[in-house]
């Protein structure tokens, strides 16, 4: 899972604009006007103009090659695994040129269910994604929190170096962690030289290296939200909670925490969301027995070519993610809304 | 020497503050040389980088006062008062609050309270939970803030509210929890930043009194900061002006626009005319000006101690002057010009008269009878006269 | 302060864990030793070697064609997306559109992957397009992920922005495509470059989704880097790496240094403007 590009960044490059166009540029204007008057011909012509253009292209893109290949995943995990190509029987068969047939097969589902690998795999994402949550949380939130209380000359330069691993590739990042986990790796032999440990710790192919790996790579959507959110916070709050009588810490857990707890969920959900359904982690950094379901989605549809299996894998995880999801969405319009 | 006297109230002062009808407990102990100050400024001053925010102020507070901190923005009053709350540290110099130092307290400690400008409401609180905040902080218990809380509210009239979120509350009423959570405590000082800026004009007069009946109600001593002289002049017992982190004057209300120490302050507080002239003749009971601006000799019916020949001003205020077709028989405190403006104002008129040398004169001028037919218009040559009581020479 | 002394150290330790991997990989990307994990001497070879190698250099042209086409779209469809979210107020269907815009920032990918695959095959089946997968394909879904992004940025700079600019273009008789020309467009210009940029680096980076949909021959640069890993750590990677965070590094510190002088200048106009200096000068 790659997530390195950064809204935060995005909009603070937009929040700083230049409102013209450029001279010399002005004749640009002219020739995509002319142009957008040759296509608003052809698409009034297509039933397809202005406003309703604008919300339609995207929506019927998004409808095409969002929503509807959810439908074709919904339909394949009902079907069955075939040596053909593509490799499963179809749901639906003209038995005779008037009569179709529907044949729905649950076997898939009910597969998932008796073999513990996938019920483990699934709690086992859940745990590894909740427990990476809160460590980021824990690493994350203090970070935050020193960045919006830094001097405001100093924020942009240090929120930058938040961010800018995050433009670097996500899979080179997590390579960067084999090097040091190995048995024969960096931080085994800096270890060995100290004298710390006479033998090299096993790190690599551990949950623990997972958890190492989704936190590093995670970090900057915990810290980024939560930044957001300190960052606008009114000082006189503080002033006030101490003017009247409450210490630097109690001030901090009555009015800082609780107020920052939007942000702490939009982080959260931005690092849990993705990291159940992880496979690059997994596979880079943990070991065989620590089973993830997006590893596992990845085996049954690559080394398997069981695409039915594989389908109802990602709706039964869809199903966990539901919930999730739907609490992020609320939480996303919720906070546009207040922007607006 | 010369600026010690210059800084104390005129030498002659005809009847002044003294014959303001008298509140019922109204007490004024700054006149009392043997009272104990409440508050106390100690030469502060308060730098940040090479930008002095407050320079050398020193200033006593009384009990009971509401005590005003007036000035255009970046005159250092806000910072005056969040040295009081202790919010920030003085450079040099100390605050007794009490006769205790305060310089090693942290605000949290201070037996004092503040009222935000922005009121600092925590959103995620009720009312209620708002008001007992600072008492919680105490570990007072639970029955006590209950009934402490309730009090409160039913000073300001919100006990119907305290369920509510600060969001759901209108403005005013932001500003009674505001206030509710900051008396709560019972300070020994209160502190008010500004405490009407962000109503509308209407219930800004309203509250204006609500303010002042809560702080005589409950006793405490009330220290405002505010850029509006009305609010100052109206709710005040006293009022410090400032300019650039120093106090210009310190007074009652009208003291401080009858009796303005400096340009800046006469400018500062209301409307007047300044005249320039040169002192000619220094007697005990009066003092005559040469005005070359006002191309006339004012006579100020108070002594100053300036010898003769010395650069000074005179400022008269424009409701105390008068406008007359013919001129007076007395030539002192007359100058003759041309009405330029005339603003009709309902209950008083402006009337803008510019003098031969240029200069333009403001009067105020009430409309005691019913105006058919303005006695004077524009165009006019008009004598613009004064009382001799009614000028203040100003030396600095 | 030990407030301070503890905010201080907390920012240390999560610039040290963020930084200290990265400074590692390019130290080693140095190292004259084939195992990694041995110090061998300085050396530049595996930069030489890194050229030489052809199957790495021709993903790296897959994968830049794929992402500045679908950068391009993404930005095309995600402008108009986030200015229907930002503008249009209520439209039918506005629930379900903010819902698919949202979506992609948190689905896994593995999925999306899965999906977008079987949409391919089933399309295929059905009208016989695409025919087969390859660059296509992978151009497609990373249009449709990089959009989200590109729509949000878009909206929340077009929220942040005072409508009635726009209202007074049209007041004063622009017609709805000439103010968004030259209105609206020049705003939220800052925002499309940012969403280009986010889109672009998103489509070079992405591995899980670009397996599902590529066919043979299309091979993007982060499958053959997976596929190069899987089989161990090797210097080449290594060199490759620093070549790519130097490249990003260079970039980011550049649109840093240009956003904070515009800043820097546009807070330099305004205090003119209020001094009242402007018309003088």
């Amino acid at each position: 899972m790659s997530r390195k590009g950064f809204l935060p960044l995005g909009q603070r490059m937009a929040e700083a604009g230049p409102p013209s166009w450029p001279h010399g540029l002005q004749w640009l204007e002219q020739v995509l006007e002319g142009l957008w008057a040759v296509c608003l011909v052809v698409l009034r012509r297509l039933g397809l103009v202005g406003r309703r253009l604008v919300v339609n292209l995207p929506f019927f893109w998004l409808a095409l090659f969002f929503l509807v290949p959810f439908a074709i995943v919904l339909e394949i995990s009902f079907a069955e695994s075939d040596f053909g190509q593509p490799p499963y029987t179809p749901l639906f068969e003209w038995v005779e040129p008037s009569a179709l047939a529907i044949r729905i097969n649950l076997g898939n589902y009910t597969f998932l269910l008796q073999d513990s690998l996938y019920i483990l795999a699934y709690l086992n994402s859940l745990k590894i994604a909740a427990i990476s949550t809160v460590l980021c949380l824990l690493i994350g939130y203090p970070m935050a929190y020193a960045i919006a209380r830094a001097d405001p000359r100093w924020r942009p330069a240090l929120l930058m170096l938040v961010i800018l691993p995050f433009w670097t590739s996500f899979l080179i990042r997590v390579y960067a962690w084999i090097g040091i986990l190995n048995s024969d790796g960096l931080l085994n032999n800096f270890l060995l030289w100290l004298g710390v440990i006479g033998e090299p710790l096993a790190i690599r192919h551990t949950e623990v290296a997972i958890y190492i790996g989704i936190v590093y790579s995670y970090l900057p959507f915990m810290v980024l939200p939560l930044y957001a959110n300190l960052e606008k916070m009114d000082r006189s709050l503080l002033e006030a909670a101490a003017d009247l009588g409450c210490r630097p810490i109690r001030a901090f857990l009555t009015v800082t925490l609780p107020l920052s707890l939007p942000g702490v969920l939009a982080g959260s959900l931005l690092v849990f969301i993705p990291a159940v359904g992880e496979f690059v982690i997994p596979e880079l950094l943990g070991g065989s027995d620590n089973l993830m379901i997006g590893k596992v989605l990845w085996d049954e549809f690559f080394a398997n070519r069981d695409w039915p299996v594989a389908s109802a894998v990602a709706i039964a995880l869809l199903l966990f993610l539901v919930i999730p999801i739907m609490l992020f969405q609320w939480a996303q319009g919720r906070q546009q809304e207040r922007r607006t | 020497m010369a600026d010690d006297a210059l800084n104390q109230p005129p030498v002659s002062r005809p009847p002044g503050p003294a014959a303001k009808p008298a509140r019922p407990n109204y007490r004024e102990p700054w006149q009392d040389p043997n009272a104990q100050p409440y508050v106390q400024i100690v030469g502060v001053t308060k730098t940040f980088g090479p930008f002095v925010a407050v320079d050398d102020v020193t200033l006593d507070i009384y009990r009971g006062e509401l005590f005003a901190l007036l000035g255009g923005s970046g005159c250092g009053k806000t910072t005056l008062l969040r040295m009081l709350a202790g919010f920030e540290i003085p450079s040099q110099g100390r605050i007794l609050i009490d006769g205790v130092d305060m310089s090693e307290i942290p605000p949290y400690d201070r037996p004092v309270n503040m009222m935000f400008q922005s009121y600092a409401l925590f959103p995620h609180m009720t009312v209620q939970a708002n008001v007992a905040f600072g008492l919680r902080q105490e570990r007072l218990p639970a029955g006590d803030v209950r009934r402490r809380v309730a009090e409160a509210l039913e000073l300001v009239q919100l006990s119907a509210f305290a369920k509510r979120k600060p969001h759901q509350l209108s403005g005013g009423q932001r500003q009674r929890v505001a206030l509710a959570r900051s008396l709560v405590k019972r300070p020994k000082l209160l502190l008010l930043d500004e405490p009407l800026a962000a109503l509308d004009a209407k219930l800004r007069e309203q509250t204006q009194f609500e303010l002042v009946n809560i702080q005589e109600q409950v006793g405490i001593t009330f220290v405002m900061v505010t850029h509006d002289q009305d609010e100052a002049m109206s709710m005040a017992t006293r009022i410090a002006v400032m300019d650039q982190g120093w106090i210009r004057q310190t007074g009652t209300p009208a003291e401080i626009y009858e009796y303005p120490q400096n340009r800046f302050v006469a400018g500062f507080i209301g409307q007047v005319n300044m005249f320039e002239g040169l002192v000619t003749d220094n007697q005990p009971d009066h003092v005559l000006i040469a005005s070359e601006e006002a191309d006339a000799t004012l006579y100020v019916s108070h002594g100053a101690e300036v010898p003769a020949g010395t650069v000074v001003s005179v400022a008269v205020r424009p409701e105390k002057m008068a406008i007359a077709g013919q001129p007076p028989d007395d030539r002192h405190n007359a100058v003759q010009g041309i009405v330029q403006e005339i603003a009709y104002l309902g209950d008083h008129s402006v009337y803008l008269v510019e003098l031969p040398t240029g200069r333009t004169v403001r009067v105020k001028a009430p409309n005691t009878t019913r105006m058919t037919e303005m006695p004077v218009t524009w165009e006019d040559h008009v004598w613009v006269t004064w009382r001799p009581d009614a000028g203040v020479v100003l030396t600095a | 302060m030990s407030r301070g002394v503890v905010l201080f150290s907390a920012l240390a330790f999560g610039y040290a864990f963020l930084y200290l991997p990265i400074l590692l990989l390019i130290i080693y990307s140095f190292n004259d030793s084939a195992n990694v994990a041995i110090w061998g001497g300085w050396t530049l070879r595996w930069y030489g070697a890194l050229l030489g190698n052809d199957s790495l250099l021709g993903a790296f042209w897959v994968s830049l064609r794929v992402a500045v086409v679908s950068a391009s779209f993404a930005v095309a469809l995600g402008t108009a997306a986030g200015l229907a979210l930002a503008r249009f107020g209520r439209f039918r269907g506005r629930a379900l559109f903010g819902g698919m815009i949202t979506a992609p920032l948190v689905m896994p990918e593995v999925i999306t992957g899965l999906s977008l695959l079987l949409l391919f095959v089933t399309l295929q089946g059905l009208i016989g397009w695409p025919a087969g997968r390859g660059m296509t394909t992978i151009m497609i879904a990373h249009t449709t992920f990089a959009m989200a992004y590109v729509a949000i940025i878009v909206q929340s700079r077009l929220s942040g922005m005072d409508e009635s600019v726009e209202e007074a273009a049209q007041d004063l008789g622009a017609r709805p495509f000439k103010v968004f020309l030259v209105i609206t467009l020049p705003l939220i210009a800052p925002a499309l470059v940012a969403g280009w940029l986010l889109a672009f680096t998103l489509s070079l980076d992405d591995l899980v989704i670009a397996s599902f949909v590529s066919g043979p021959g299309s091979s993007t640069l982060p499958m053959e880097v997976f596929s190069s890993v899987r089989r161990g750590v090797s210097p080449e990677i290594n060199a490759l790496a620093t070549l790519f965070v130097l490249f990003v590094s260079v970039g980011i510190i550049i649109a840093g240094i240009l956003l904070n002088r515009q800043e820097r200048r546009r807070q330099r106009d305004d205090q003119l403007a209020y001094s009242g200096r402007a018309q003088e000068v």
